[in-house]
Formats: structure tokens, sequence, C-alpha cells
């Protein structure tokens, strides 16, 4: 054993040398090992918290839970420390590491509504570590939760325990288990992108709440996210990581006002594209007219009336919270769930409600790319394969011919020839995105409906996806319907934009009407909930806020 | 409520299946071949004595007379009479149907139970040598037919270390503790037979939760694997091992023909053999429906059991 190094006795938690393996199964060659986290140290007093930021693969959720000693899905702390009140936490072998876990460290995680068994009741899993570890008894551990429910503004604290998760919302779940971190009151918590799957109005209820008790309660946090604006909020220092590897560590001002790092610096710039608006024709491409949708049978209204248009070769963004009925709409517009009154007109005549109605020419000119670009695609067809379904099915394109379109579309996504032979899991995220796009455009469609396209990717991947298919737009004179929730993405690419709020259209017409005040209660508070990479703001926001978020 | 109403549901269909079933058992007896009249009286009939017999035991009626007559009997506890002895069916039935639920369900007391903390500890040390050992013995005791694992067992414990008897003939009079020397040997046999299924399947659908993100929860609070399998995968698994288990209880009651030959117990199994090289009908029909009956409620009970086991249906929003 090595001798124990002296540790600075203001550090709660101290990470030295830090390193982390896992084994790759690439496809159709050997597994091997390859290194996730190469050498990071940090250190952290109590009190106090650290935001550890990066892209997807930058190693940040995996550093934040060796604090833990816990390695997902089969990655393993191969070198280093990890000193957790003094102590070096991975030489504590299986019984000492539980001791610590749930006792001294508590974790958050992504998606609550994953994260809560469903077979049990919200206080049950609430006070089972303090119970576990025998910090307190049973009424005790309920006499904290409710106090905690009651501190992270949950609705009705005495009785929301009797609940079971799929009875309350996500943002209630997320701030119950911040509440379930803090219940046997230990001296960390890691917080794993703990706002990411929630809806910004929702995020910035949350967010609050997370940082108030954290105040209140004195306990020292590692917040992970992708998103710098958020953790400015909410960090009192921030380290960046890329690659597994520290890039910048400092302060939080100084972070976002003075990065000394190049990569530091690209994180912290506004990545607006600046797209001109184009003015609306006199003839639509699509024109939706008054449609209304449900599901079970009538039952549940999706849709109320909702009526837009689409003009050639534009781009028609709708925004809104999960559940505004964004995604139903583009639903109903592709005949996948025939609306119950109203019209939907491409090209002057009106298509057919029932997508198996319609014709193949009208299903060839609306195509679509999904969210998740991994589970849209066969991972067992190959990139040509994928891109040249639509060729042989639409066009009837064999052979070299087909090869040939197939390279073509490759060099349009900015991909090259070599990639026509991989499969989906050798790509990465924007990749992957990209080839979705290619499989779209090889239709030779007139519109595109982009469902979430980018909001799976980090923001640079984003960015360049963003840029790409403004690109294919000016080139192939494509319209696009862009649904997604991000108000930024929207600034960057909309022509024209719809919010929509619990199945209704409230706020219509050319980009820069919509954005140019006064606006209407929820376009506000749709603006005003999207963090701003500024100290201070998130206090800002709060006391400015006109409108309570539905998602409460 | 909805789950009130999808257990209705569940329960009306299982008693339409049991008509549905009655109908059937009917009519495949119609359909085999030959004539019970003949059977009992033998080739050497007269063709008036085989015509007077018809004519007493009704077999000249319409088939459709005679299943309404049979259903409506069934329906008041009347199962009619056997033809081969002349003795009431379900006076004779009824002892034999306890001796088998009684066999069925000490088998039933000492499997289930073994299988589902078998299958926990093959997921708590899953791919190491104890998961390696619980699911090879368990398979092996599967592939083996019960007629061979029978006579194994005879053989070891009644003839060499004449610990039980290899007969295991039961009556009413018998005190507890000897009719449960009476039946260890066949329960054991039986308990060998069942227990791999249900064993695997607890092990697969534990497993299968066990990716879920909420066994990382219950793993970063500090639980032991144990704790976590028990308290967090298990109660997410249980729809799919019910199932599991109860095809298998069905099997104790239903498939134990050859293990009741075996080992000479009184069960319906040797019953229904005795009466089907008699070509006894009305036996085959009751103890057809017998059946039919325990494999369809136990699997409405796996159903229901699968519907009150979802938390979203118990406590809808």
């Amino acid at each position: 054993m090595a001798t124990p190094t002296p540790s600075n006795s203001d550090n709660l938690l101290e990470i030295r040398n830090l390193k982390i393996e896992a084994t790759s199964y690439p496809p159709g060659e050997p597994p091997r090992d390859i290194t996730i986290v190469h050498g990071v140290s940090l250190s952290l007093k109590r009190g106090r918290v650290l935001g550890l930021i990066g892209e997807s693969g930058a190693g940040k959720s995996t550093i934040g839970l060796s604090s833990m000693a816990y390695g997902r899905g089969g990655v393993r702390i191969t070198g280093g420390e990890v000193l957790l009140n003094g102590r070096d936490i991975l030489k504590s072998g299986r019984g000492g590491i539980r001791k610590i876990r749930g006792r001294e460290v508590c974790y958050v995680a992504q998606s609550a509504a994953a994260a809560f068994n469903p077979a049990h009741k919200l206080m049950d899993q609430v006070v089972e570590a303090a119970l576990q570890h025998g910090v307190v008894n049973r009424a005790e551990a309920e006499g904290r939760a409710k106090a905690l429910f009651q501190k992270l503004s949950l609705p009705d604290p005495e009785n929301i325990g009797n609940r079971y998760p799929h009875q309350v919302s996500g943002g209630q779940l997320q701030r119950v288990m911040t509440a379930m971190a803090l219940c046997s009151e230990p001296d960390l918590i890691v917080f794993d992108e703990p706002t990411t799957a929630l809806d910004v109005t929702t995020q910035i209820d949350v967010l609050a709440a997370i940082k108030d008790a954290i105040r209140d309660t004195g306990v020292a946090a590692l917040y992970i996210t992708h998103d710098l604006a958020v953790v400015a909020q909410i960090a009192d220092e921030i380290m960046v990581l890329r690659h597994g590897e520290l890039v910048e560590w400092g302060e939080t001002q100084q972070i976002i006002n003075e990065p000394k790092q190049d990569y530091t610096r690209d994180l912290v710039a506004v990545h607006q594209i600046d797209h001109s608006e184009k003015t609306a024709t006199s003839a639509p491409l699509l024109s939706v007219k008054n449609v209304t949708a449900a599901y079970a049978g009538g039952v549940v209204q999706v849709l109320k009336n909702v009526s837009v248009d689409i003009h050639p070769g534009q781009t028609l963004a709708v925004v809104g919270e999960s559940g505004s009925g964004k995604s139903t709409l583009a639903r109903a517009i592709t005949g996948l769930l025939p609306p119950m009154e109203g019209s939907i007109e491409f090209e002057g005549r009106t298509l057919a409600k029932r997508l198996s109605d319609r014709k193949r020419e009208d299903l060839r000119e609306l195509q679509m790319i999904y969210q998740m670009a991994d589970v849209a695609m066969n991972p067992r067809q190959t990139v040509a394969d994928i891109i040249g379904r639509p060729l042989e099915f639409y066009f009837g394109m064999r052979g070299k011919e087909r090869d040939a379109r197939v390279a073509e579309l490759l060099d349009k996504i900015e991909m090259g020839k070599g990639f026509a032979d991989r499969y989906p899991a050798e790509l990465s995220g924007g990749q992957k995105q990209r080839v979705c796009i290619a499989r779209a455009l090889a239709a030779k469609p007139k519109l595109i409906i982009c469902d979430e396209v980018t909001s799976a990717l980090d923001p640079l991947v984003a960015n360049g996806i963003l840029r790409l298919l403004l690109d294919l737009q000016a080139e192939e004179d494509v319209a696009y319907l862009f649904i997604t929730h991000d108000l930024a993405t929207v600034k960057s690419i909309a022509d024209s934009i719809a919010v929509m709020y619990r199945g209704e259209v409230v706020r219509y017409g050319p980009k820069s009407k919509v954005l140019t005040p006064p606006f209407d209660d929820y376009t506000d508070l749709l603006l005003s909930s999207v963090p701003q990479m500024e100290v201070g703001w998130l206090e800002k926001a709060i006391s400015g806020r006109r409108m309570a978020s539905a998602g409460n | 409520m909805q789950i009130l109403k999808l257990i209705a549901q569940r329960v009306a269909l299982g008693i339409m299946l049991l008509f549905a079933v009655s109908v059937l058992i009917f009519a495949g007896t119609e359909i085999l071949p030959g004539d019970v009249a003949a059977s009992i009286l033998g080739q050497s009939a007269t063709p008036q004595a085989l015509e007077n017999l018809r004519r007493e035991l009704g077999l000249n009626e319409p088939a459709i007379t005679r299943y309404f007559t049979w259903l409506g009997g069934v329906l008041t506890g009347d199962l009619g009479t056997a033809l081969s002895n002349r003795m009431d069916i379900a006076t004779s039935i009824w002892p034999r149907l306890k001796n088998t639920l009684f066999l069925a369900f000490w088998a039933a007391v000492v499997s289930v139970p073994l299988a589902l903390i078998l299958g926990m500890l093959a997921v708590r040390y899953r791919n190491g040598w104890i998961d390696k050992t619980i699911s090879g013995f368990a398979l092996a005791s599967t592939s083996l037919p019960e007629f061979f694992i029978g006579y194994v067992l005879i053989f070891f414990f009644a003839v060499k270390l004449n610990w039980f008897p290899s007969f295991s003939t039961v009556h009413d009079a018998m005190p507890f503790l000897d009719r449960m020397k009476a039946i260890a040997l066949p329960a054991t046999a039986l308990t060998l037979v069942v227990l791999a299924h249900m064993m695997r399947m607890t092990r697969a659908a534990i497993l299968n939760v066990m990716q879920s993100a909420y066994i990382e929860t219950a793993e970063l609070k500090g639980l032991s694997q144990l704790d976590i399998i028990r308290r967090h995968a298990f109660p997410n698994a249980i729809a799919p091992i019910v199932n599991v288990i109860m095809l298998n209880l069905a099997f104790l009651v239903v498939g134990v023909v050859v293990i009741e030959v075996i080992f000479v117990y009184p069960g319906m199994g040797q019953y229904l053999v005795d009466h089907v090289t008699k070509r006894d009908v009305p036996v085959v029909q009751a103890v057809g429906l017998i059946f039919a009956a325990v494999y369809i409620t136990l699997n409405m009970i796996a159903d229901i059991a699968a519907i009150v086991s979802n938390p979203r249906l118990r406590h809808p929003r």
C-alpha cells in the first residue's frame, strides 16, 4: 500500500490523478481498453459548489461518480486517489464504500422519472438511505423529508410522499430527488445534469429550488452539466473538461467573463447564426387549416384549431414546452394521427387525412428527421443502404447509379465517401444526424419536418447541424417545419414562428414580429426562462416572472 | 375504477374460455371412434342388447341435447355416472382430487419459494460459479424425464436408504405426518421437474430489471446487492414471474399422471388413466373439464396479479 499522503483538512473531497478506463467493443474488432479520464485532479472545500462542464464524452459524469467510487456501465477506476473526509475511499473495500454511498455522498440523476423505482411510494424511497445507514429513525426521517419537500416548494409537502413516481410531474420528481439526496444530511451531493431533461420553464424553478437548498443546508456539491449558462447560476467554481482532461478550472466569474483557454472561450461565446428572415410568399407550400386532433378516440384533445402556413424554401419554427402539441402537429401533418377536424393543403391540393390513403408522391415530398438519430436508423444497415433506400423506393435507382447519388448526398452533408460502408454504431451523434438528413434529402422533398433534431447534441455539434440545414435550404430550396423547445436555435433558423401552449397556437407570425415586445404572458415566460450566460441571472429572472409554468 | 374493470374483464374471459373448453371436450369425445355400449358389452353382444344399453345410457339422443344435459349436470355438481362401474363420478373424483391437490400443494410450497430464492441468488452472483451451479443443476433436473427422476429417488431413498416408502399409498384415516412421509418422494420429484423453469424465469426477469436507472439509484444509496434485488428489482419483475409460476402450478395438478402412476398415488392422474383404458367417456369428460378449470383459473390469477402489481393501474394519477 502507498503511504497515505497528508491531505489538506479544509478539503472535503480531493481527487488526485484520477485515471478511469473502460473496455470498448467495436463491431468486427477485438475488444480493447480505452482511457476515459486521463489523470484529472480536483479539490472541493466544505459547502462549496463545483461545476463540471464539457460536451458528451468529456468524462464529467464519470469523474462525478468516482466520488462515490462508482463506475457506470463497466467503467473501471484504475488509478489515482479519491479522498473524502481525509481518507481514500477507493481503498475502503465493498462494505466501506457502501457506508459512504447514501450517507456521506448522495446522487441526483439526470432523469428522476427513471431514477425512482415505480413500485414504491416516494416517501419510502426518500428516507431509504437515511434508514439504511441508521442516521435517524423512521419518524424523524419522514419529518426531515417533509421539511425538505417544503423547502423545495413542492405542493402539499405533508402528503406528496404518499404518491407514486408516476403520479407527480417531471419537475416535481426532480425536486423530490433532491430532497432524497439531502435527507441523510450528506457532506456532498453529486448533481448529474439534474435539469437537462426538463422544459426551460420548469428548469428555472428546479434550479432555484436546488440553489436555495444548497445554500440553506451548507452541503457541498459537484454540479455536472453541459450547459454553461446553467452552471453559472449555481456554481462557485467551474471546471471545464474535454476528452477526459482538464481544460480550465477557476472561479465562476473568471470562467464566464475572462476565460483563459480557447476551448472555454468557444463554449462561452454565444453561437448565434445570423439568419435574415425571408418574407412570406403569396402561395404557401403547406397550409394547416383549423386542425383539431385528439388521442383516445377524441377524449384527449391535443391540438385545438391550429392554423399555420409554411412557404416554399422557408422555415417555420414551432416552439413550446413538452405536452404543448408540437410533435402532435407533425403527426397530424404526416397523417400518423389523422385530424378530427380541419384540413391540410400541400401545393394547393388537400392531402388525405390518413397516411395509408396518401399517394407515394405525397410521401416523397414530405420527409421527416427525428430527435434520436440512432434509433431512427437500422443498426444492421450501412450508411449507403440507409441513404440508398429512398433512392430505390422512390426513384427505382440501382447499382452504380444509386452509389453515385449516395456519394453525392454524402458530399452534401460534408461527410466523405469513406462513410458509405460504415454502420451507425461507428458514427458520432452529429454524424448520425447528418446521415438522417441525407436520407431525408434523398427523396428530393419539398418539405422536411425536423422534430427536435439538435436537442440531443452538444452545443457546438448542434451548431454545425443548423448551419448545414441552412446551407441545404439555400441549395435545394426545401422548406422546414422545425420543432424545438430551444429558443436560441429558433432565432438561428426560423423565418416564421408559431408558439404553442396546451395544444393551441398562442403567437404566430414572422420571426421579427414574434420576438419583439409586447409579448403575451406565455411567450414572455418562455423567453425569460432561457438561461443567460451571466452570473446572477437566475435571481433576476425569478423575480421578474409574470406567469407560472404549466409543468408545475 | 379502471383496475376493477380490467379484473372483471379477465374473470369474464376466464368463464367464457371454460365454456368454450367444455364444448371442445364434449365434441372431442363425440368424434372419437367406437361406441361405449359396444365396449361395455364386448364383441359378442347382440344388436338388441346394444340397442337397449344405448337407450338406457341416453346415447341415442342428439349430441346437442346431451351436451346441455351434461352441462346442466356439471353446473349443479352432478358429473354423471361412470359407465364402467356405475358409480357416481363426483363422489369418486372428490377424494382423488383432494389427494392430487394435497400433493400439488406441498410440491408448490417447496418449489416456488426455492425457485425464487435460487433465482435471486443466481442474479446476486451472476456469471459466477454459484450462478452456474444453480442453473446447471436446475436445467439438468428439468431435462431428465420425470419417470427417471422418480425411479432414481425410489432407488436411493426407498430401496437403499429405506427412509421413505416407495409406494405412496394414502387413505383418509392416515395421520398427517404419515401422509407427509408418503408423499415426500413424489413431491420431491415434482419439485425437481418444475424448479428450473421458475428459477430461470426469476433470474431472467430480475436481470432485465437490473438494467434500470433506479437500480443505480439504489446502489448509490449504499444498499447491498441482495437488498437491491429483493426490494428494488423483484417487485418490478413480478408479472412475468407469476405467469411462469402459475403455468407450473397448473402442471403440478394436471401433469402428474406419470408421477402418480410411478408412486401408485391415488390421485386424479391414475383415475384418468384407468378410465381412459375403459373408454369411460363421462369420466374422461369430467376429469378433462376439471383440469381445464385448473389451468384457466391459475392463468387468470396470473393475469390479475400482473394487473395488481402495476402501480400505474393500482394508483391512477
